[in-house]
């Protein structure tokens, strides 16, 4: 049954991931990612981590991919807009992916040999004890990223804010 | 204290295990989840035509006119009279439109307000699904129909319709921020998203009595991001008729358009529903302190008629809005979430904590 699923979900997910490059609508693009992160999100339900699938799909799917649709609505993106690549340019980013693929290759068919590093704990999704090991274990990393947060929000209050000398 | 008669968790076993006696284990599973959609189809449908007759005879009681009157006894089968003509009506897709996504909104938008459905506790025990992030699964399902409308507006092929849905992702994305503080500033008292653990923590009284002051000022800034998000007047921008014909849906026809309204209605009617079960106690019933013979009396009402009656008291605060605001510009939507709102509800959310922290509240 959680085979059957999983093999499901990896199909989806991989199928629209394909889509995202293939398709030549900006617009589609955006909502093919939307439905990839869908189904990762149904993998992180298979590993019983509900709060990580939720909070996935509301910043990736509700946040992020939002206001990637409202760049590329705003920039009216269309086949007469788009810069025309010579044939060596082509050339030379299918050589490059190809080399790229194979490296990815070689690196992945290792992969059978890796052990998980801890004994697999199927209950550190859940919210509370995801929250304690946040808050005990890795309180400076959570703490220092906040304050990255923080610092981005100050940010965007100052680039927005009208400077008093130039109006 | 809660009367067992009207504890639903006795009905689903009973139907359970009726199940399992019969069929195999996948068999019971399949069964259960047909009869739940089946549920769900018939109360959306019911409860969509309910609130659209709803909605009609407040407004006109508001404009002291009658409503409709002439269909049906006092004008309740006008209800069944529109839908019927908006499913015979031809659902027409405009030449230059995006065939596929314009086709795919509507059902996009419907889908992630009848997902959200799932974990609301309508009653004692009856719950389709208690998740224990039950509060988190609601906020971010709702937050998912922005796509459905941009989808919309920009698979159009209309200015109208482009305008209609930047302003409304504009607006529910901004007005998402301070609804969420205010669930947060109830999951911070209750200790818990799972929404039957925030009910039973209202057993010894609602958070709105409990929590003085914050909690109403919480309770007042939820209902009006509820609002917005809501893209009701006085935030609907996003389909202001004098300037954009009707928003993100001016193409759309039929049973299309009938989705987009039907989406709305679900949507209020799952953001009151979250209203009522975090600071109104769900489906607790209403007690005064000491008064055993009031609260026994209380407790005979059925908790899912508690629930439906907040619910629908929430729901006509917001019609009432609608009839008593004017419209408001977009920059005054805009200043009245990031000056007034978010900074509110953010210093609200630390009161509460200092509040849970010391143990103030009762």
């Amino acid at each position: 049954m959680i085979a059957s699923v999983f093999y499901f979900l990896s199909f989806v997910s991989i199928f629209f991931a394909v889509m995202v490059v293939v398709s030549k609508n900006p617009v589609h693009s955006v909502l093919y990612l939307i439905l990839t992160f869908f189904s990762i999100a149904g993998h992180y339900l298979l590993l019983n981590a509900q709060f990580l699938a939720l909070v996935h799909i509301v910043v990736y799917a509700g946040a992020i991919m939002v206001l990637f649709l409202f760049v590329i609505m705003l920039l009216n993106l269309n086949a007469a807009t788009e810069p025309v690549k010579s044939s060596l340019m082509k050339f030379a980013g299918a050589i490059a992916g190809g080399s790229l693929m194979l490296v990815l290759i070689a690196v992945l068919s290792k992969i059978n040999s890796i052990q998980p590093a801890h004994e697999v704990n199927t209950q550190i999704g859940l919210i509370k004890n995801l929250g304690k090991i946040l808050f005990t274990e890795y309180n400076l990393p959570f703490e220092v990223a906040s304050i990255l947060f923080l610092v981005a929000m100050i940010g965007t209050v100052i680039l927005a804010k009208k400077n008093p000398h130039t109006s | 204290m809660i009367l067992s008669i009207y504890n639903f968790t006795l009905l689903t076993d009973k139907i359970h295990s009726f199940l399992s006696a019969h069929m195999s284990e996948e068999f019971v599973l399949t069964t259960e989840l047909v009869l739940i959609g089946l549920l769900i189809v018939t109360f959306v449908a019911v409860l969509a035509m309910v609130l659209i007759y709803t909605e009609r005879k407040v407004a006109a009681y508001m404009q002291l006119r009658e409503g409709p009157n002439r269909v049906g006894i006092y004008g309740t089968g006008q209800v069944v009279a529109d839908v019927l003509k908006l499913v015979l009506k031809e659902g027409i897709t405009p030449n230059g439109a995006d065939k596929l996504m314009f086709n795919l909104a509507p059902y996009i938008v419907l889908s992630t307000c009848i997902m959200a459905l799932a974990p609301i506790a309508f009653g004692n025990g009856l719950v389709l699904w208690d998740l224990n992030i039950g509060v988190l699964y609601i906020t971010s399902i709702t937050s998912l129909g922005v796509i459905g409308i941009l989808i919309a507006g920009w698979s159009s092929n209309n200015k109208y319709s482009m305008l209609g849905a930047m302003r409304s992702g504009a607006q529910i994305v901004s007005y998402e921020l301070s609804a969420g503080l205010c669930i947060i500033s109830i999951v911070v008292l209750a200790g818990s998203m799972q929404m039957s653990e925030i009910v039973n923590s209202q057993a010894d009284g609602w958070w709105i009595f409990k929590g003085h002051l914050p909690v109403i000022v919480a309770f007042i800034i939820f209902i009006i991001a509820a609002t917005a998000e809501l893209n009701r007047a006085p935030f609907d921008l996003a389909e202001a008729e004098s300037e954009l014909t009707a928003g993100f849906h001016t193409e759309y026809s039929g049973m299309k358009f009938a989705m987009f309204f039907l989406a709305e209605y679900i949507n209020m009617f799952v953001l009151c529903a979250m209203a009522a079960t975090l600071f109104l106690g769900g489906w607790m019933p209403f007690h005064i302190g000491h008064w055993t013979t009031f609260n026994n009396v209380m407790d005979y009402i059925p908790s899912p008629l508690w629930f439906l009656g907040k619910t629908f008291f929430i729901i006509f605060i917001i019609m009432w809005f609608r009839w008593t605001f004017p419209r408001l510009r977009v920059d005054q939507l805009l200043d009245l979430e990031w000056k007034y709102l978010l900074p509110i509800s953010m210093i609200n959310l630390l009161m509460i904590a200092l509040m849970n922290i010391l143990g103030w509240h009762f």
